[in-house]
């Protein structure tokens, strides 16, 4: 595959095999310029495979619109706020109500969640969880809000796309996940970006030599380890057979994961020690103390960096080159949005909410509150965007193709029953990977054949 | 005059008094049913399926004792988290209650500032869970925490599988100590201070008292005090969830089923089948707990 030449076709790259099939045509090309206010029921007219129930009202919506949010953290929480508050303005007579839970509870109870009384609209992923809901029924299809949706790449309406080719997913911000680190620390201490496994290797007996740890690292929520995994797994197998292992289909006795683990405990006494009992805020905090030298993080591990100079002095490199013929083209960089219940209890003014959200307005808000992530609409103004930003942006786009996170790329009872500990367990020896590995593969094999 | 009226079962009872008896009966029959025989017999025949939560109820496909196999070869956390809950039974039994009657007994003596440490001690059950599990984090934080600033350790108190959850127990025992003491004051407030006091002029000292006196008088608050402590070490759940969700080393069969179940990961059917398993430890417990209660009466 060669490099993507518009950021269309990188995106388009990302696409689960199962949406592959749908047919560019339906793409309504022509409905997709024009402009959100146009009433749902011209454009059904001008479309023959129209697949909504009610469509966007084209008017003013009132009423009350719930709204679930797993954005706990403070700084997220405000962004939240910021472009519902917005919402509500644009539209008098509307409120919106938004009821936040702890980030990683709200994941845990989505099924419950879901088949509860959800709210109207509610945060998700794009990825292999999002298909599993709208497979099961338990989201609303908003194919209609779509229609009117402008800016947004192919790419991103076929990530927002399940199995049966309707949309279920409306994407805000994405994010990478990169190797991060302070530009001051190696401008003083005179570090050079690692470009391989040796360079990274030397580079972190220079920092341990100069006191610091060379890797933060915080795993106590069980989660943030996976990402490492995944950096590992692109470089060493690559983004095919990465994404053919989250999906099962491959044996994780295979040597090639065995090689994935033996090159992390290669480089785990670079990590920093004990951190099973480490968040990965407190992680951040040693990067942003520079007590440590780098940090294998999505970049919203910015929000623990003042803004301003600070935010500036935090750069990325791309996870080191292991194997050349591999090469570091494969990033990882999850996309976060909304999706509709399956039963609103308002859903014109949900479906009205969506649209919102797909358009700049909404998404700069957003990056307003948190500079960690970018806007994914195209036509967002990058101008206000920081460094960081700017270099995710091109980051982004440069990649040739894009996963998203272990546990959004594979089964969740898979990711959080069997990899969270076995990843720990690893953490904590890392000298029995053949046993680990055979523990994995057999308890996947009962769960995927389930 | 009055002659005695034979007793003639039921029929001698007034339609109305039938009535009333007959709901006294049958309601609390009902919802003992409904809220504790049907979740369990349901946990234990989801347990030999494979169901994921979703969907209805006609979808739910048999897989035999497929989950108990699983539970027992290749399941890892499984065996860590019966032998923590074995250690968690025991300290409670052997440290967290003791302490509280202790506590309990100290307070009742009329220390000075009795009414500050009844609070104090009293104050962790009244604290939500949030807040413990923050105040626990504060102390025992690696690189942030109190202890390792106080004493200049790198201990990782929550991290290290080996300290962690010996750490956990400080911090449930600091919790339950404080409810025991609660339950057993409420018990030494209402011995009859005669008996003290008869004891005293027998020539008793103060520990022969307690003991010889003051304790069996007591038995059925002991006796409430030793379930109290069985029920909760057994669902000990909260505090481990506060602090990893129950992993790496604080594994509990609690938060197992838990993590199965409730998590995003919805393996119901596993999930029932270790609460199975859980229910036939408690139901080992209580059984040789009632033969002993009956026993003694």
């Amino acid at each position: 595959m060669t490099r993507p030449s518009s950021e269309a076709e990188y995106l388009a790259r990302m696409v689960p095999p199962s949406v592959r099939g749908v047919d560019r045509r339906t793409l309504l090309r022509g409905a997709l310029g024009v402009g959100a206010l146009i009433g749902a029921g011209g454009l059904a007219a001008c479309s023959s495979n129209s697949t909504g129930s009610t469509g966007v009202p084209t008017g003013a919506v009132t009423g009350t619109v719930t709204v679930g949010s797993n954005q706990s953290d403070a700084v997220p929480k405000a962004a939240v706020q910021s472009y519902m508050d917005a919402f509500a303005k644009a539209n008098p007579g509307t409120t919106v109500k938004i009821n936040t839970v702890d980030h990683n509870s709200f994941q845990e109870n989505i099924n419950n969640y879901l088949q509860g009384s959800p709210d109207d609209v509610f945060t998700w992923f794009a990825g292999y969880r999002m298909q599993f809901f709208a497979e099961k029924g338990l989201v609303g299809d908003i194919s209609d809000v779509w229609k009117n949706i402008t800016g947004m790449s192919d790419a991103l309406k076929k990530a927002s796309t399940a199995a049966d080719g309707k949309q279920y997913f409306v994407p805000i911000t994405n994010y990478p996940w990169a190797v991060f680190y302070r530009k001051s620390v190696f401008q003083e201490k005179g570090y050079e970006v690692p470009k391989t496994l040796d360079d990274l290797n030397a580079l972190g007996a220079q920092m341990k030599k100069d006191g610091l740890a060379p890797i933060a690292f915080g795993d106590k929520d069980g989660w943030p380890a996976m990402g490492t995994f995944d950096q590992i797994n692109l470089r060493v197998n690559g983004y095919d057979f990465h994404v053919s292992l989250m999906a099962g289909k491959e044996s994780w006795t295979d040597p090639k994961v065995k090689k994935v683990f033996d090159t992390w405990a290669g480089i785990l006494p670079l990590h920093q020690a004990d951190s099973l009992g480490r968040t990965w805020q407190e992680a951040a905090q040693s990067l942003q103390q520079k007590k440590s030298g780098m940090y294998v993080l999505g970049s919203f591990l910015a929000q623990q960096f003042s803004k301003g100079a600070e935010q500036d002095d935090l750069d990325f490199f791309t996870f080191p080159e292991i194997d050349s013929t591999i090469g570091t083209d494969a990033i990882e960089a999850p996309i976060d949005g909304y999706m509709m219940s399956a039963k609103p209890k308002n859903e014109g003014g949900a479906k009205k909410l969506l649209q919102y959200i797909s358009q700049p307005e909404a998404q700069l808000l957003a990056l307003k509150a948190d500079p960690s992530v970018i806007a994914t609409n195209q036509t967002a103004d990058t101008s206000g965007y920081t460094a960081l930003q700017k270099k995710s942006l091109e980051y982004v786009k440069s990649a040739k193709s894009i996963a998203q996170f272990m546990d959004r790329d594979t089964r969740p009872d898979f990711a959080s029953t069997v990899m969270i500990p076995a990843i720990q367990s690893f953490i904590k020896n890392p000298k029995d990977i053949d046993g680990l590995l055979t523990s994995i593969e057999a308890q996947k094999k009962s769960i995927f054949g389930s | 005059m009055a002659s005695k009226r034979k007793y003639r079962g039921i029929d001698q009872l007034s339609t109305r008094d039938k009535v009333v008896v007959s709901l006294m009966v049958i309601v609390p029959t009902l919802i003992v049913l409904w809220l504790v025989w049907l979740p369990a017999i349901g946990s234990v025949l989801l347990s030999f399926t494979n169901w994921d939560g979703i969907g209805p109820l006609s979808g739910i496909k048999s897989v035999g004792l497929q989950n108990y196999r699983d539970i027992a070869t290749i399941y890892p956390p499984f065996w860590p988290a019966i032998q923590h809950n074995l250690i968690w039974l025991a300290v409670m039994f052997l440290v967290a209650t003791p302490l509280g009657m202790l506590f309990a007994v100290l307070v009742d003596r009329g220390v000075a500032g009795t009414r500050f440490y009844q609070t104090s001690i009293y104050l962790p059950v009244v604290l939500s869970l949030a807040l413990i599990g923050f105040i626990w984090q504060l102390i025992y934080s690696r690189d942030q925490g109190l202890i390792n600033a106080i004493t200049g350790g790198t201990t990782d108190w929550y991290g290290d599988p080996n300290v962690n959850l010996w750490a956990a127990l400080v911090a449930a025992s600091w919790r339950h100590a404080g409810y025991i003491m609660l339950l057993y004051l409420a018990g030494l407030k209402g011995v009859d201070p005669s008996l003290r006091e008869a004891a005293r002029i027998d020539g008793a000292s103060e520990s022969q008292t307690f003991f010889k006196v003051v304790f069996p008088v007591m038995r059925p608050i002991n006796i409430i005090v030793l379930v109290v402590t069985f029920i909760e070490s057994l669902r000990a759940f909260d505090l481990v969830w506060v602090i990893n969700k129950g992993r790496n080393g604080l594994e509990l069969i609690s938060t197992l089923v838990t993590q199965n179940v409730v998590g995003e990961a919805s393996r119901i059917g596993f999930g029932s089948a270790l609460a199975t398993i859980m229910l036939l430890i408690s139901s080992v417990l209580v059984f040789i707990y009632l033969r002993i209660a009956m026993k003694e009466e």
